[in-house]
């Protein structure tokens, strides 16, 4: 896996300063503005009439109610693989992952993106509508896992949500090419990363605070398939999903690809924003023992996420016959080398059998998987799928390498099922 | 003249306790909510207090405040001593389902409080950071489940599967 290793203490990106809201008028400030977007967001069956955060009663606003709710302050939702079966995974569908409160008042008539710092010859800022008519209008299929998807099963744990297996789907997105507004903008030959900023919030209801600031080296800012995107599978983006503009970077953890972006910054040096120094999102710069202290120096930026599979029919817990042949269906998706196939095992992997693989709409999109088996005799049966990446590279069937922050676990995706008489 | 010198001094005397009559009633019409307010006692704190072996927040009017199987039904949080604390300090900032779905050490704890007081604004905890902690570490600990848990046999809900 390609990953760079960050500068430490590189200048934050110009940013109007805003001044700071003084610790004892925290919770108040909260109450009236925090809460108030996220009550806007989240609608009011997310909030009781005290302030303090309840219990969903209700499904996510624009999002299916099959969505698994991790946290709804800040919201994180994923979606149980039963819902992911559709070869493009419906905009009520896609999973949820937020830093901060989800901003109020989106405004896409007035919405004006930036594209600023110290690698640019002119800061230049676009309307939407400049966006949408100055550049030619492109759409590929992406896929957009979390850096965290399957954190859940990291032993000993690992902070943070604890997402099982649904951070992760796989949309049309329609859009302009990152690099044709970079090259309208001109960029000089100083350019090492290119950065976002969006308008969420604080959690802590400091307007100062930057909830979060990722970004890619420049090379990954210039593919053809690297987007500014205003909407997914023909529709606006949803506002959980980052209504009226987002990036959207395949092969990447999707924390790259921000929401509600409204500036860009082309760097002279490895970005130092919000959640890209620390242990955010990165791993050992070499592997480490499970429940291993890392030192902040020791750990580098992930880049490329590692191949995966989904088995999203049936659900687990199938009931069949003997005389019946099961049709397994999912997805599978890996970085830039793409996947070269899919396989499964009944028999936790003592023998494999190969599944048909679509091909790709497009590099980053995943690519849908079939197979129909037959089961030797009744009693329990666990199907485990694996999906092998371009370069040779499958996924485990244990789980990978132990990390603080339990990122890129691409251990194989299995069901139980039951063969009766 | 002195009876009507009498009779003037009564009627200065009634103009004048009709004045002050008049002005007391303005100041009741105008204040009078307000310096009712003082007297009357301070509204009790919606707030679930803790209490062994008891359900959590008698007086409070939301239904959510009750507790179910030893969870507080409105965070999801395990009702036991340092539940207030717990609920007061992380909930002002980030859900009970932070806490909920997360397992760790003593050890483990302390370090999320550290990271969250270097980069979340966190402030200190003093007194309560003992508090929080044994209770984060006595209700969310870590179990040993190897390189790779079995598949949650017991939570699966078995169906037949419809063939055409």
């Amino acid at each position: 896996m390609a990953r760079g290793k960050s500068e430490k203490n590189g200048k934050r990106p110009g940013r109007n300063k805003i001044e700071s809201i003084r610790p004892e008028g925290r919770r108040a400030f909260l109450q009236k503005t925090g809460l108030a977007a996220l009550g806007f967001a989240a609608g009011a069956a997310y909030l009781d009439d005290g302030g303090w955060p309840a219990q969903p009663v209700g499904p996510l606003p624009g999002k299916h109610p099959g969505l698994i709710v991790l946290n709804d302050k800040p919201i994180n939702a994923e979606t149980p693989p039963e819902l992911l079966a559709d070869s493009l995974t419906p905009n009520d569908r896609f999973f949820v992952r937020n830093n901060g409160v989800v901003p109020a008042n989106l405004d896409a008539t007035n919405w004006t993106l930036t594209v600023g710092g110290e690698a640019v010859r002119r800061e230049k800022s676009y309307t939407l509508t400049e966006l949408k008519t100055k550049f030619p209008v492109v759409t590929y299929h992406l896929t957009l896992e979390c850096g965290g998807n399957g954190r859940k099963e990291f032993n000993p744990p690992a902070t943070g949500n604890q997402w099982a297996t649904g951070a992760v789907g796989c949309a049309a997105w329609t859009g302009v090419r990152l690099r044709d507004v970079l090259q309208d903008v001109g960029i000089t030959d100083r350019a090492v990363y290119v950065a976002y900023y969006g308008k969420d919030t604080h959690l802590s209801g400091d307007p100062a605070k930057v909830v979060i600031s990722r970004g890619v080296p420049v090379a990954k800012a210039l593919e053809e398939e690297s987007l500014i995107a205003w909407s997914m599978n023909g529709k606006d983006l949803p506002v959980l999903n980052g209504y009226p503009l987002r990036l959207v970077i395949g092969g990447y953890p999707a924390s790259v690809s921000g929401k509600w972006l409204d500036r860009l910054v082309v760097r002279d040096r490895i970005h130092d924003g919000e959640k890209m120094l620390g242990q955010s999102y990165r791993v050992p710069c070499s592997p480490v023992p499970p429940g291993a202290k890392v030192a902040d120096e020791d750990m580098c930026i992930i880049e490329e996420m590692p191949v995966k599979s989904l088995i999203t029919f049936p659900k687990t817990g199938a009931m069949l016959r003997k005389s019946q042949t099961l049709p397994l269906g999912g997805h599978a998706w890996a970085a830039s080398s793409g996947v070269a196939r899919v396989e499964y095992s009944i028999d936790f992997g003592a023998t494999w059998q190969a599944c048909t693989l679509a091909p790709a709409a497009n590099r980053y999109a995943w690519q849908d998987f079939s197979a129909r088996i037959s089961f030797p005799s009744a009693g329990y049966f666990e199907v485990w799928a694996r999906a092998t990446d371009g370069a040779g590279v499958a996924q485990p069937m244990l789980v990978p390498g132990w990390n603080p922050r339990g990122y890129l676990n691409n251990a194989c995706h299995r069901i139980a099922v039951k063969v009766i008489a | 003249m002195l009876p009507n010198q009498s009779n003037f001094n009564l009627l200065i005397g009634l103009l004048n306790a009709f004045v002050v009559v008049v002005i007391l009633a303005m100041i009741q019409l105008l204040l009078g909510d307000s310096l009712a307010a003082w007297f009357a006692p301070a509204p009790e704190p919606v707030v679930a207090v803790y209490r062994p072996g008891a359900g959590g927040g008698t007086r409070a009017p939301d239904p959510a405040e009750r507790v179910e199987n030893g969870l507080h039904v409105a965070t999801g949080l395990v009702y036991a001593e340092g539940f207030e604390i717990v609920r007061g300090t992380c909930t002002a900032c980030h859900s009970a389902q932070l806490i909920t779905q997360n397992r760790a050490t003593r050890d483990g704890w302390e370090q999320m409080i550290r990271w969250m007081q270097k980069t979340q604004n966190l402030g200190q905890l003093g007194a309560n950071e003992p508090i929080i902690l044994d209770y984060l570490a006595a209700h969310y600990a870590p179990e040993a489940i190897g390189r790779r848990a079995n598949l949650d046999v017991e939570a699966i809900e078995w169906y037949l599967l419809e063939l055409e």
